[in-house]
């Protein structure tokens, strides 16, 4: 009766074991088929494919008489007067380091950031009156690198670069018009302006 | 209606048309009965061919959970060291260092367990080697172990009465051939044609216009991208994750990349209906849940656009809503869907930075991922679903003085006290790490540890204490996004929310699977007019209520000393 019980726990441990082991081994061997089909042949694949498509895959570069200035995806900074400014970023555009300014909504520190970049933008554009600023220009983008301005981030501009540039300023109005992308279809999502590209065409004036 | 929320709604309705047939499919690819995919059969021979594997080999609920955690422990292991040895390996263009024991630790458990926590940022601290690798192999691998455990659950409840539950091995491939890599190539090559970089080139330099020098990280990130959605992961390729415009360039990327998180966790409630043959009992969960949803979406959406009271005062417009942490190009509207979709499902991609939300905002992502089941994640939402059902089914019985029964099988006392035990661990594992990590930052402030503990913030009071509740919380759900002020990489919060993470994935993937199994083996009961329905409205609600019940006893009075407090104080 023990001797039974005994084999019959035996046989138990050993069953276990082979179970275990034969597992081990399927899940091994699946783990290296698996691999070669979605960590080699797949991203191949798309690697391969997105050759056609704009910028190689590569990313789409954004030239000026030949040189590459940026890419049309990543926003650049825009110290100067005499160019429309980008948004606030975290990270100083560091493309190589994305990140937002991760401030919560109450930090005082934040808010005084906030508040100092009001002040810039009332010192350079005299005339503008503090509730036409849009908060796209004086908050932080969620990865630094926002290559965007709203509408209103731009009209409000459009004086300061006038003068700086001493161009009409119903030209760069009619260019800010001309770089405003609408809604998806006309219906879903906000207007958005590029701001590198805009800044481009405001050197082609002359 | 303006364009920004008419764009939220086109988001919802595609999501629908899409996932309702995709479930549909679903039920009958796992039911072994004949797709249009059907010329993968070849493929999937030759992959369990090679890997030794009979798929027509039945497993019982034990074997199957022995077959999920052997593979599980074996992709722990190994990428553990290929993550620490990086910098020794090939596919490295920008020299990136390897990783510190503790990083490699909470990374390697991040990705096995399908939350994609991420305390590296992708640009500076994995190569591309890894990248393909480990993360976006265990992106796929993981998401599939998912929905295999979900069609186990699913396989208890078809027959009246049985041990045989299928084989684990054959759903698990099954989920990678025929849903996500077809769906992660089609997605893919959308990103790839909108912008996002697909080749294995390493950084660029080059000089601005204004004569800055710029580099920019890339890398083949459109097919990780594809799959960090589909699969629920939501690890980004670089640091600032979907905010960044090479990961997500414009609306329509925006529009893809929410669709496709929520289409397989919808239709796999959808699968689950018919697969079992209770068509209607799918259609109430998927009420239910779609509620919940909307119950957290609306006031997520209504505190995001309502904008910063403090930068209010200050005189600015803020018409579209609070800008802090979001990209022009999405605006704060679909930012707040997607904020809600990705806390309720686990994906924990972000296209704008949570931490910077308005304070009312984090109460309910918060609240999303403590429930973490209105839809969930791949597979496993369906799998902590199951589990209030059972809370929900017992306590019905107590109240209307009847042996709790679910679809014909008697609920016992083995069966509740596991879902009790799964149901009481995510708040033992919020509250307690939440707990732990307070009493560090308080007592323990400037211990000599690489970061001193009272450095880990990146805002004060209130909402500083919400950042470690938030990181807590994303961990126990599996989800991943962060509160990423909070300066995570380091010993402590490597281990510890290494630790939550695993006992928060592998815990309710075994509970739900045992009751399953356990349930299936007993005698059917058929229905009677004593019985007490789940696929009826009553029920639904039932459920609901419990769901609801459950986390507010849980977690209000740690809402109350985060994101509340600081509601109450900024608008005073």
């Amino acid at each position: 009766m023990i001797e039974e019980f005994h084999i019959a726990n035996v046989t138990q441990i050993i069953n276990y074991h082979i179970t275990m082991k034969k597992y081990l081994v399927q899940s091994i061997r699946l783990t290296l088929v698996l691999t070669v089909l979605l960590s080699i042949i797949y991203p191949l694949g798309i690697a391969l494919m997105g050759k056609l498509s704009k910028g190689n895959g590569e990313g789409e570069k954004v030239y000026k008489n030949g040189r590459v200035v940026g890419y049309a995806l990543i926003g650049q900074s825009f110290k100067k007067p005499e160019y429309f400014w980008g948004r606030p970023s975290a990270v100083g555009y560091n493309a190589a380091g994305s990140a937002g300014s991760n401030k919560g909504p109450s930090n005082t520190e934040y808010l005084k950031e906030v508040s100092n970049r009001i002040d810039t933008l009332l010192k350079y554009n005299p005339s503008l009156d503090r509730t036409a600023i849009p908060a796209d220009m004086v908050t932080a983008s969620g990865s630094g690198l926002d290559p965007d301005i709203s509408v209103q981030g731009a009209k409000i501009q459009i004086k300061r670069i006038a003068a700086y540039r001493n161009i009409e300023e119903k030209k760069i109005a009619e260019l800010v018009t001309l770089h405003t992308k609408g809604p998806l279809l006309g219906l879903f999502g906000p207007s958005t302006i590029n701001v590198l590209r805009l800044n481009l065409a405001l050197d082609e004036i002359k | 209606m303006n364009t920004e929320l008419l764009g939220i709604v086109a988001t919802f309705l595609l999501t629908l048309l899409i996932a309702i047939p995709l479930g549909k499919y679903l039920a009958k690819v796992f039911a072994g009965e004949k797709v249009w995919t059907d010329f993968l059969n070849p493929l999937e021979a030759g992959i369990f061919k090679l890997s030794g594997i009979r798929p027509k080999e039945e497993m019982n609920w034990k074997q199957h959970l022995k077959a999920l955690l052997t593979i599980n422990m074996l992709w722990l292991v190994y990428g553990f060291f290929m993550l620490i040895y990086q910098d020794r390996l090939p596919l490295n263009p920008d020299g990136n260092p390897g990783m510190s024991a503790d990083l490699s630790f909470n990374t390697i458990i991040s990705f096995v367990v399908n939350c994609n926590l991420q305390h590296y940022s992708g640009e500076s601290g994995v190569s591309y080697f890894s990248q393909h690798f480990i993360l976006m192999f265990l992106q796929f691998v993981s998401c599939a172990t998912g929905i295999a455990a979900a069609v186990v659950l699913f396989k208890a409840f078809r027959d009246r009465t049985t041990e045989k539950l299928g084989n684990f091995w054959n759903f698990f491939v099954k989920s990678i051939t025929r849903l996500l890599l077809p769906l992660s190539i089609f997605m893919a090559l959308i990103l790839a044609f909108n912008g996002t970089t697909t080749s294995y080139e390493g950084k660029d330099q080059f000089i601005s216009l204004e004569g800055d020098t710029v580099q920019v990280s890339r890398g083949p990130a459109a097919a990780f991208i594809a799959i960090k959605h589909l699969g629920t992961n939501g690890g980004g390729w670089f640091g600032a994750n979907s905010t960044h415009p090479l990961e997500n360039p414009n609306y329509v990327t925006n529009m893809v990349e929410l669709i496709a998180q929520v289409i397989i966790p919808m239709a796999m409630v959808i699968a689950f209906g018919i697969f079992i043959r209770r068509r209607k009992l799918s259609w109430i969960i998927f009420s239910v849940m779609t509620i919940g949803m909307f119950l957290l979406l609306i006031p997520t959406i209504s505190s995001e656009l309502g904008g910063n009271p403090a930068i209010a005062k200050m005189g600015i417009s803020q018409a579209s809503g609070a800008m802090e942490g979001k990209e022009v190009r999405f605006g704060p509207a679909i930012s707040a869907y997607w904020s809600t979709v990705t806390t309720i499902i686990s994906t924990g991609s972000v296209n704008s930075m949570h931490d910077s939300t308005m304070p009312l905002t984090g109460v309910w992502l918060l609240l999303g991922m403590m429930v973490n089941s209105f839809f969930g994640g791949c597979g496993v939402g369906i799998l902590n679903y199951f589990v209030y059902l059972i809370i929900a089914v017992f306590i019905s019985g107590l109240m209307v003085g009847r042996t709790p029964e679910f679809l014909g099988h008697k609920l016992e006392a083995r069966e509740v006290k596991i879902a009790a035990i799964i149901t009481l661990l995510s708040p033992l594992l919020i509250l307690g790490g939440t707990a732990l990590s307070a009493y560090t930052f308080m007592h323990y402030g400037q211990a000599n540890w690489t970061v001193q503990p009272q450095h880990w913030l990146n805002n004060t009071g209130f909402h500083g204490f919400s950042e470690m509740l938030y990181e807590m919380t994303s961990s126990n759900a599996n989800n991943g996004s962060g509160f990423e002020g909070l300066a995570d990489n380091n010993m402590f919060w490597n281990v510890a929310t290494g630790i939550v993470l695993m006992f928060g994935r592998f815990l309710p993937i075994i509970g739900p699977i045992a009751i399953a199994g356990l349930l299936a083996k007993k005698k059917y009961i058929p229905e009677t007019a004593g019985t007490l329905r789940t696929d009826t409205l009553t029920f639904g609600i039932m459920t609901l209520a419990v769901i609801v019940v459950l986390n507010a006893l849980s977690y209000f009075p740690v809402l109350a000393l985060g994101p509340l407090a600081e509601y109450f104080t900024m608008i005073k």
